[in-house]
């Protein structure tokens, strides 16, 4: 017997989805992320069909898979369905490096909503205009005091990268940031 | 608050970075050869000067990478940020 699945936000699913229109925030649970390390991606491009980020503070999509820029040797990569530990290992060959599954280390929350930049300026100081953060930045900083990376996708989406035991604590924040835009 | 430009990320706050005392105290060559008062010259004794300073921070909220600064220690002013192996750049107060 196994147990069932539950997300670390599943507590917090009506709550979220009450938040709407002004803010669509939910939760996209169990999604694979491997932590890599190398200083030359080109050849683990190639194996996921995505190139990795060559630019500081942005983030890579295609072939299902995400690669976010996490420091100058250092990647995130957020697999599709398949790609595991052991296939970009092997994608990384004899090359020098690290692959390392850290799925159960973060969650991520879907934001969308014309209220975005205004709900997530209450606790972060990072410029997220889109002149200044446009579609594929990615950065990692503090969004009321709790470490997060952050993803800028086109048409006013957001999504929020939190450590596990954090995780509660932002939807808790979330839910009252939004509150004067409901 | 005060934004201190990391060289990966720009400009951040203050709150998302950590001190990491004086920058360029080299490891010495040959540890065993040091006598007592030598290894604790290395370990403790420490510039402070009135005035730039090349220090060690670290991004640790952001890409959590070390990389120096040239700090004015009378006006808190960062004269000069530059990646871990760099140089240290001339910079006038
Ligand atoms: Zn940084």
């Amino acid at each position: 017997m196994t147990a069932d699945l539950t997300s670390l936000l599943a507590a917090w699913t009506d709550r979220l989805a009450a938040l709407a229109p002004a803010l669509t925030a939910a939760e996209r649970p169990f999604r694979t992320q491997l932590t890599v390390r190398t200083a030359d991606p080109s050849a683990l491009g190639e194996t996921l069909g995505v190139g990795f980020p060559a630019v500081p503070c942005t983030f890579t999509s295609g072939a299902g898979a995400e690669v976010l820029w996490l420091g100058p040797d250092e990647f995130l990569v957020v697999a599709p369905e398949g790609v595991n530990e052991e296939v970009v290992r092997g994608a990384l060959g004899s090359s020098r490096g690290s692959v390392v599954d850290t799925s159960a280390q973060r969650t991520a929350v879907d934001l969308e909503g014309p209220h975005v930049r205004d709900v997530l300026a209450h606790g972060c100081a990072v410029d997220l205009h889109p002149a200044a953060a446009p579609a594929g930045t990615c950065v990692q900083t503090l969004l009321a005091r709790t470490g997060v990376i952050l993803q800028v996708r086109d048409g006013d989406r957001v999504t929020l990268l939190v450590r596990s035991s954090f995780a509660g604590y932002l939807a808790a924040w979330l839910c009252d940031a939004a509150t004067e835009y409901l | 608050m005060q934004l201190i430009p990391c060289p990966w990320c720009g400009p951040r706050e203050e709150a998302e970075f950590r001190y990491g005392g004086q920058a360029h105290v080299a490891y010495p060559e040959d540890p065993s050869a040091l006598s007592d008062e030598e290894w604790a010259r290395y370990v403790f004794f420490r510039e402070n000067p009135s005035g730039p300073f090349a220090e060690r921070w670290s991004h640790s909220a952001g890409c959590r990478r070390w990389f120096n600064a040239v700090r004015d220690t009378r006006t808190h002013e960062l004269l000069a940020v530059y990646r871990a192996g760099e140089p240290a750049p001339e910079v006038t107060a």
